[in-house]
């Protein structure tokens, strides 16, 4: 054996191979992730801005931006509205739809789940800015629902203005579905035949296989599954900002496109700065709520 | 097999490296660290990435690079030909100049301008700066003093220039960060097709804010579903169109301001922001305005102007002198008809009190950045550019109104249809306030304005203005009346 393996004893008391393997990809980590992560920590306590008085003299502010933030009404906004689009999307949207579509396809013909495969996979393909776009043209008040069902003589809806954030969660779920797709895929390719073909001789109904056998069978992987699409839902920015650019007013204001908006609109770096640690804050909460569910 | 073994811990390790970079890339994108890159984000830009090369090799010419806002029309923008037709006839041979725009809409330029001042790699030789946002890049060090090189100018000291504009790029400190080369004023355009049709006079003078919603009113009446009877932009993502031209406008309109000037504090609560958020509001409830999904759009603006207006979609717009330009030749959308279709009536005051009408004056400047490499040939030609000659050509094109007083009495600028009017407007004109502030305050007011617009009422949507401006301004610089 080589020094690679840690679990031998004698080897691991003398020998830090596996350090020096580790060590560029510590480095980056520190670099490029830790860093980042500690500036913006840092700056948050500052007045640090974009342009003005402020942007010339870099000020210890203490804790003021977070104060302005408990205080700041679009701040509840933001964080109701990003909790309505990651519920929408990712966690129903995506993950049940990702999921239905899986076990649709299972047993099915080669080629029928190649076509289809093909077709969700285009929506995850298409970078989101052309989606936006896609979506955006779909959704418009000339666009292409709107032709559709004018057609069939129903009236025309100005969508991204009636229901702005309902136009956001397709656009997401359209764009993310095949990935949560993919997982699911893989994970029912994983549970074995026999126990579903035994079940069956017992006499349980479909929906009892799925319930009973399927879905505990590949419970950490929906957990896994839930974790990831959730931290990818979370910073989801350039889709909603070219649809709806967070309005009208501030319905589709999720805390990304707030966070953009403080520090690049209103020019106030440090209190985006703040913001976007509540965000990550968010996600850690989020975070550490799967994988304890995940223990369990 | 050992020697595969490492071969693949060597790969696994190389895979893992490529992964943190491109995981780290990625978060740092998704915004955990929007403080710490500002040459990333200028570099897409990348004013002059090049002008550093070009200085160090002796025998070549020095570039000079001016940025500009590009509206995504490319080669049809007027700053661009400007820039173009000037430069060709400059007799520096010395030196190229190079347009190097920057693709944004109108409150993304601001900071993509602020970032790339920020640096020596990415700050251009000459910018164009809004004079709004003037206070606020001369305050953080971004612009150079102009003060010194002025006093050798002879177009600067012997009057060419209308001494109030000088007040639109003169900083808090009393020093001068810019040369303006276009102002502004806003009014009320109508249709006066549609008035004929409908029973409006043809010249028409309203005379107080009642008489702009009867005309309104009449029109939305005999006119028909198809035309709007009056366009103001209200939405926060017209961003500073909707503080200035619609909210401003009605704001100073009733005789109270933004800010005091005499105490230097903001007015958080008065009867005219009551007065000019009930405007918005009687407008919104009678439905005398735009469609909410056209108006609360980035692309409002022109919609309006490139679009319903020529089309004979809109009867009154409140909108900005510098709209013809479109309607040019050589504009983006050309209308030749408009010269006599449109008239341009001066904005009333809310009840006709004096001076009797009101404009607010914007306009932009050329400055050069405390961060530019060749600021001595920058200077150099920003005096040619701006000369008599080059400012007029620019003004027409453009459809702006002239900051030098020589250009206003040519008779070449004269005979463009609306410049003595717009001009005229100018001496009731007022500007908005030189604080630091204001870019904060304004995207406040548009907040405020949108949310009137879609259906909250007054008193709470002014109510909510309060608290914010009084949280970005601090308790202590605010002011109730």
């Amino acid at each position: 054996m080589g020094g690679l393996s840690v679990s031998t004893p004698h080897i691991k008391r003398k020998s830090y191979t596996w350090l020096y393997f580790l060590l560029p990809s510590i480095a980056i980590m520190l670099l490029f992730f830790i860093y980042p992560i500690l500036l913006t920590f840092f700056y948050s306590f500052t007045n640090l801005a974009l342009t003005g008085e402020a942007a010339k003299q870099l000020k210890f502010i203490g804790f003021d931006n977070y104060i302005r933030m408990f205080q700041d009404p679009t701040v509840r906004i933001s964080i109701w509205n990003t909790l309505v689009f990651l519920i929408g999307s990712a966690v129903i949207g995506q993950q049940v739809l990702g999921f239905l579509i899986a076990l649709l396809m299972k047993h099915k013909s080669k080629v029928f789940r190649r076509i289809i495969g093909t077709v969700v996979l285009a929506g995850w393909v298409t970078p989101e800015i052309v989606c936006a776009l896609c979506l955006y043209s779909f959704f418009g008040d000339e666009g292409t629902l709107n032709a559709i069902i004018s057609f069939f003589g129903i009236s025309e809806v100005t969508w991204l203005f009636t229901v702005p954030m309902l136009t956001v969660i397709v656009g997401n779920i359209w764009h993310g579905t095949a990935f949560s797709m993919l997982v699911f895929q893989a994970a029912l390719d994983d549970v074995p035949n026999e126990i579903e073909e035994a079940a069956v001789v017992d006499g349980a109904s479909r929906l009892q296989i799925l319930f009973r056998i399927t879905i505990p069978y590949i419970k950490e992987t929906i957990t896994t599954n839930m974790m990831l699409v959730t931290l990818q839902t979370l910073g989801v920015f350039g889709l909603i900002y070219a649809m709806t650019g967070g309005g009208p007013g501030t319905s589709t204001t999720t805390l990304p496109i707030f966070m953009y908006n403080q520090a690049f609109v209103n020019f106030q770096l440090g209190y985006g700065t703040a913001i976007s640690l509540l965000l990550l804050l968010i996600g850690i909460i989020l975070s550490l709520f799967y994988i304890r569910s995940l223990k369990e | 097999m050992k020697h595969a073994k490492r071969k693949w811990a060597l790969m696994s390790s190389a895979l893992l490296l490529a992964m943190t970079v491109g995981c780290s890339s990625s978060s740092s994108g998704s915004g955990t660290d929007s403080g710490s890159t500002p040459k990333d984000t200028g570099n897409e830009p990348a004013p002059s990435k090049d002008n550093g090369d070009k200085g160090t090799t002796e025998t070549a010419k020095k570039t000079i690079t001016i940025t500009y806002r590009d509206d995504g029309t490319g080669e049809k923008v007027p700053l661009y030909k400007w820039i173009k037709d000037v430069a060709s006839q400059y007799p520096n041979k010395d030196v190229e100049i190079k347009p190097t725009p920057i693709q944004a809409s109108e409150g993304d330029y601001f900071a993509k301008i602020a970032l790339a001042l920020k640096s020596k790699d990415t700050a251009p030789d000459i910018v164009t700066e809004d004079t709004f946002m003037l206070n606020s890049d001369a305050s953080a060090g971004f612009l150079e003093p102009l003060d010194e090189r002025l006093k050798g100018w002879g177009d600067w000291t012997n009057g060419s220039f209308i001494e109030a504009m000088k007040k639109g790029v003169t900083a808090s400190d009393g020093k001068v960060y810019g040369v303006p080369y276009n102002t502004d004023s806003r009014g009320l355009w109508y249709n006066k097709d549609i008035f004929k049709k409908v029973g409006l006079p043809e010249d028409w003078q309203p005379k107080s804010w009642d008489e702009v919603l009867a005309a309104a009113r009449t029109i939305k009446e005999k006119a028909g579903k198809d035309v709007v009877p009056i366009w103001m932009n209200l939405g926060k993502a017209t961003g500073e169109a909707t503080s200035m031209q619609t909210y401003e406008m009605l704001l100073y309109g009733t005789g109270e301001r933004l800010y005091d000037d005499a105490s230097g504090k903001w007015i958080t609560k008065s009867q005219g922001i009551n007065d000019a958020l009930t405007f918005i509001e009687t407008i919104a409830k009678e439905k005398l305005g735009p469609p909410l999904s056209k108006v609360l759009n980035g692309q409002a603006g022109n919609t309006a102007t490139r679009e319903y207006l020529p089309k004979g979609k809109l009867a009154i717009s409140l909108d900005g002198s510098w709209i013809q330009g479109n309607y040019l030749d050589n504009g983006t959308a050309p209308w030749p008809e408009y010269k006599d279709v449109l008239g341009f009536a001066p904005m009333p005051t809310s009840k006709g009190q004096a001076p009797g009408s009101i404009t607010l004056a914007g306009g932009w400047a050329l400055s050069i950045p405390a961060n530019a490499q060749h600021k001595d040939e920058a200077w150099d030609f920003i005096q040619f550019a701006l000369n008599k000659e080059n400012t007029e050509k620019l003004v027409i094109a453009s459809g702006n109104i002239t900051v030098r007083a020589d250009v206003a009495k040519d008779p070449e600028y004269t005979k463009m249809p609306f410049n003595e009017i717009s001009t005229e407007y100018l001496k009731n004109a007022e500007f908005r306030p030189a604080q630091d502030k204001y870019p904060e305050v304004s995207t406040q007011i548009q907040t405020m304005v949108e949310s009137v617009a879609s259906g909250t009422s007054a008193a709470d949507a002014a109510k909510k203005y309060a608290q914010d401006v009084t949280r970005i301004v601090g308790q202590d610089k605010t002011l109730e009346k």
